[in-house]
């Protein structure tokens, strides 16, 4: 910094400026670049309250929801088919309306969030997990593991994401008896979307291994002694993590339609444990006759989830890309 | 470049081998076949029989070679459920689901290149914000969602456009039922295929737009204007050149995808093509349905990378460069 | 009447941490076929002034005071599409590194043609000859066959040839070459140098020479400004500057420099760095670093004034009558 002048008259005659103090980690957060960028964007302040919206609302639906729709005892046929609460016909406790069992739609709404998000988290890092693993290993290990590896990766690369899931999920469901599967197909489903998206984690991971493999910390403590598996682990992991997190961020709003399709076509999640996916496909048959509620406001309701952490998620990106400061 | 292609060509026979690999241990493990066609009464002699026939009997390296025999000939066996040769259900088939992947694609590259150029270039202009609005949404919305809106509105508020089926199709070629020379089978495609591409269209306009900002970046353009071009030589000559390489790689890749989506576009719109045949198959486990799907994807997908290595290798003076020698 | 003038010009970039100065009201001219040598260390502000002298300053950034006076006519305010003008025909520029200045998917033989087609108006066959011996002049061997190759079948030496030519394709009046050498290996450094040199002479270009590297601007420039944080420290002919150095940061600049003819006992160094963008000291913005500042310096910020030799210095030790004071 300027005034660092050693051993000349002008030092002697002029007191050096005060240092800084140094900022708590609260303070630094805030005069960071990435809460500057934050703080500065509008519609990232948007997505970023709504997504906390319909996370908080789907993880304590229990205590939210209005109506609990798995209870059956407090369901009643005649509630059957109420528009929302705005039009015609419909009632305030009913605020969007009710499927074709009497259930209050808010509340499906809000449970079958909760498993979307559920099998949406749990899937990336189903995949984070093994992508970060088979990257630090292919890139650290090198040679043959590293090349059967990142063949691995390319043939599954040459198979669009939503394929393999369906495969897989189709592949367990052969393989299994029914009631087997139907107990453990919502990990089956987060299996099967974990594992048709991992590349990209391992591809990133494998890059930076490689870059961070032949820097010094690594080769001293290699002469240290330490094995091999412990310098991943808590050397080169923590440097590697910053692109991954972008990915993850990247990637849920693809897990979340990934899980809305497979159970809107029927082979996702059971049929006890509804998604946004489900909601939407038992809707679609109700279309014709008028009842669009049903199929209409879980759209919405997942459109606006993926929407808001794409949102985050292109915010991220940009704010940690260097390139573009 | 004879040479390229046929290195390119064994590059994919890994992969071919992989999959054929995997659908065959489906067959030969996952479920059994035999239970399947005999149904609920059998005897053991009558299952012995079955085995011997069927060759389950015979060493893995033996039926795997079988497998691949009758592979490559198209011959996938009977559909576990409708009892009919594989083959024939999917080329019967084909027809649909290629017309409506071809439509998509050709609607997403139309309208998704343009708009990225566009946007890459007037980077602050409302209509550039406008079409990033939706292409965010395009993003997120899943493909399912926007068919049963677009059925919503087009097909049961107006009233104006079909919300299932092809329509009426003519047979060319003794064996292509297609859609395009029928006015109702063209009703039927708009919204399927809008539906399959909007995805893609976003996904190659954003695409399109970040590679334009990067290249607008990059030093050959500060010295091209530094020399002076015109807009227009810089903007439609080298930018717009130098963005469409890498597109040219994402946008093939995408044809996969597309494909893959018809899955859910089909089952939306009941389309009777090749992806509402594998998803039922993947909900009966139907065998025999899921293998060939499989192996016919791949080889698709692998010919479909070789196209567009091939035309990477064209455009690229750098890759031609390489295998012809640099001169110094 | 000088052919480039410069008053006054500073260039700022506003960012969230404030508003950075990086030129500060620099002043000098440029005489027909003249070649002056910008010299400085990274981040004084020589590559900006150049940018700014062509227009070419990355927003945010943007020339907030002083003109630009090229010819007697004014161009820091023309309107873009005349600037455009002014690129490539009356001011060329060549960057520091040709890998990524010239386009890779474009033939040099294009790129060149194009250059000069949109300046000169030439035909296509014309463009090409000219091309052609533009090329022999810069020193490609075998020139007719190699002007459709591409870049990245060239070597440095000689993509900085072609650099080299393309800038001074259109017949320009001023060059600004920025770190022209810096990024070549140090054999090909005086070749180059060489050639840009002669060619300037031989079409009476006028060539403002931006680097770090004093030895380059002792062989090849008439005069030389020393530029520091954004100012200019001292100006004045290249031997003056070179062997009698009037401000303390030139003194010590030439000090730090080794010798082969004579013996040094110690490099001399500077303490300290420059200051950065955001912390430039009040007054003479050397001032914490040299051995001779007095209170003038740390109070009032010194302009360009007569040395007593050929030299004119920004420094308060030459601020009564030109001759050199004693610090107080």
């Amino acid at each position: 910094m300027a005034g660092e002048a050693r051993g000349t008259e002008a030092a002697a005659a002029q007191p050096a400026p005060p240092m800084p103090r140094p900022m708590g980690p609260v303070a630094r957060f805030l005069d960071s670049d990435l809460w500057y960028s934050f703080s500065h964007s509008p519609l990232t302040i948007v997505s970023a309250v709504v997504a906390l919206t319909l996370i908080g609302g789907a993880l304590f639906a229990p205590v939210l929801a209005p109506h609990n729709p798995f209870d059956l005892a407090t369901l009643n046929l005649m509630d059957a088919f109420n528009p929302p609460a705005w039009l015609e016909g419909g009632e305030r406790q009913f605020l969007l309306g009710t499927d074709d069992q009497g259930r209050d739609l808010l509340s499906t709404i809000m449970y079958g969030a909760r498993i979307s998000l559920f099998v949406g988290f749990c899937s990336v890092i189903f995949a984070m997990t093994l992508g970060v693993t088979i990257g630090l290993v292919a890139g650290f290990v090198g040679g043959t593991t590293d090349a059967v590896l990142m063949r691995i990766a390319d043939i599954k690369l040459t198979f669009p994401a939503i394929l393999v899931a369906l495969l897989v999920d189709g592949l367990v469901r052969a393989a299994l008896p029914r009631e087997l599967h139907d107990r453990i197909a919502l990990w089956v489903v987060i299996f099967a979307i974990g594992i048709s998206n991992w590349v990209q984690y391992a591809r990133t991971v494998r890059g930076s291994t490689l870059v961070e493999k032949n820097k010094e910390y690594v080769m001293a403590a290699r002469v240290i002694g330490l094995s091999s598996s412990r310098i991943m682990t808590s050397h080169v992991l923590p440097n590697v993590m910053g692109p991954v997190l972008v990915i993850a961020t990247l990637n849920l709003g693809f897990a979340i339609l990934a899980e809305a399709t497979l159970s809107f076509l029927g082979v996702g999640v059971p049929p006890t444990q509804p998604s946004l996916g489900t909601l939407i496909r038992i809707g679609n048959d109700f279309l014709f006759s008028g009842e669009w509620w049903i199929t209409v406001f879980p759209g919405i309701t997942l459109a606006l989830m993926v929407l808001s952490v794409n949102l985050l998620g292109d915010w991220l990106r940009d704010a940690l890309n260097p390139k573009l400061r | 470049m004879f040479a390229f292609i046929v290195s390119r060509l064994l590059q994919a026979l890994p992969v071919m081998l992989t999959v054929s690999l995997i659908s065959f241990a489906m067959f030969a493990y996952v479920g059994d076949p035999v239970a399947i066609m005999l149904g609920q009464d059998y005897t053991e002699a009558q299952r012995q029989a079955l085995i011997r026939d069927l060759g389950l009997d015979q060493p893995f390296i033996v039926q795997f070679w079988e497998f691949l025999k009758n592979a490559v000939q198209g011959n996938f066996g009977l559909s576990y459920r409708l009892a009919r040769p594989v083959s024939d259900l999917i080329l019967e088939r084909m027809p649909a689901t290629l017309e409506l992947s071809f439509t998509a694609a050709f609607l997403a590259l139309a309208i998704g290149v343009p708009m990225g150029v566009y946007t890459g270039l007037y980077r602050n202009s409302l209509l550039s914000r406008f079409f990033l609005t939706i292409s965010l949404i395009g993003v997120s919305l899943p493909t399912f969602l926007i068919g049963i809106l677009l059925i919503l509105v087009f097909a049961v508020d107006l009233g104006v456009l079909p919300s299932f089926g092809r329509g009426d199709t003519v047979m060319v070629g003794g064996w292509w039922a297609t859609g395009f020379l029928t006015v109702s089978g063209l009703k039927a495609l708009i919204l399927p295929s809008i539906t399959l591409g909007l995805f893609q269209m976003t996904l190659i306009m954003r695409l399109v737009r970040s590679e334009m900002l990067e290249v607008l970046r990059t030093d050959y353009i500060k010295f091209a204007r530094a020399r002076g071009l015109s807009n227009r030589a810089i903007h439609f000559g080298h930018a717009l050149k130098n963005t469409l390489v890498p597109v040219i790689t994402i946008t093939g890749l995408q044809l996969g995808a597309i494909i893959a989506f018809a899955i859910v576009t089909e089952t939306v719109f009941q389309w009777p093509g090749m992806g509402l045949l594998f998803i039922q198959a993947v909900a009966n486990a139907d065998i025999p349905i899921m293998a060939a799907y499989l192996m016919m994807i791949a080889l698709l997908f692998v010919l479909i990378n070789l196209v567009v290595d091939l035309l990477y290798y064209l455009v690229d003076p750098r890759l031609r460069g390489s295998l012809a020698g640099s001169a110094r | 009447m000088p052919l480039l003038e410069v008053k006054n010009l500073r260039v700022q970039f506003p960012t969230r941490r404030g508003v950075l100065t990086a030129v500060d009201d620099v002043s000098f001219t440029i005489d027909e076929g003249e070649v002056l040598g910008v010299v400085g260390e990274s981040g004084a502000g020589k590559s900006i002034t150049g940018a700014a002298i062509i227009r070419l300053i990355e927003p945010p950034g943007r020339i907030s005071g002083g003109e630009v006076i090229l010819g007697g006519r004014r161009i820091d305010d023309l309107p873009a599409e005349e600037m455009r003008h002014v690129r490539g025909k009356q001011i060329g520029a060549i960057f520091q590194d040709p890998l990524t200045t010239l386009n890779p998917l474009y033939s040099i033989g294009r790129q060149l043609a194009e250059t000069m087609q949109t300046h000169l108006g030439l035909s296509d066959r014309d463009a090409r000859a000219r091309a052609i011996r533009w090329l022999e002049d810069v020193g490609i061997p075998g020139a007719a066959q190699r002007i459709d190759a591409y870049p990245h079948q060239f070597s440095g030496g000689m993509r900085q040839r072609v650099v080299i030519a393309l800038a001074l394709c259109a017949e320009p009046r001023l060059v600004i070459a920025d770190e022209p050498t810096t990024a070549l290996d140090v054999s090909i450094q005086a070749q180059v140098i060489a050639l840009l040199k002669r060619l300037c002479r031989e079409h009476g270009t006028a060539v403002m020479l931006v680097t770090h590297d004093m030895g380059v601007i002792a062989e090849t420039a008439d005069r030389v400004a020393v530029m520091y944080a954004g100012r200019i420290a001292e100006i004045g002919p290249v031997r003056d500057v070179v062997k009698n150095a009037r401000h303390p940061y030139t003194e010590g600049l030439m000090g730090s420099i080794p010798s082969l003819t004579h013996r040094v006992e110690r490099l001399r160094q500077i303490d300290g760095s420059m200051p950065r963008l955001t912390d430039i000291p009040r007054g003479c913005a050397f001032n914490p670093r040299c051995s001779r500042a007095f209170d003038r310096c740390r109070a009032e910020r010194p302009e360009l004034m007569p040395t007593g030799g050929a030299s004119r210095a920004a420094c308060w030790l030459y601020a009564e009558r030109g001759e050199a004071r004693d610090a107080a």
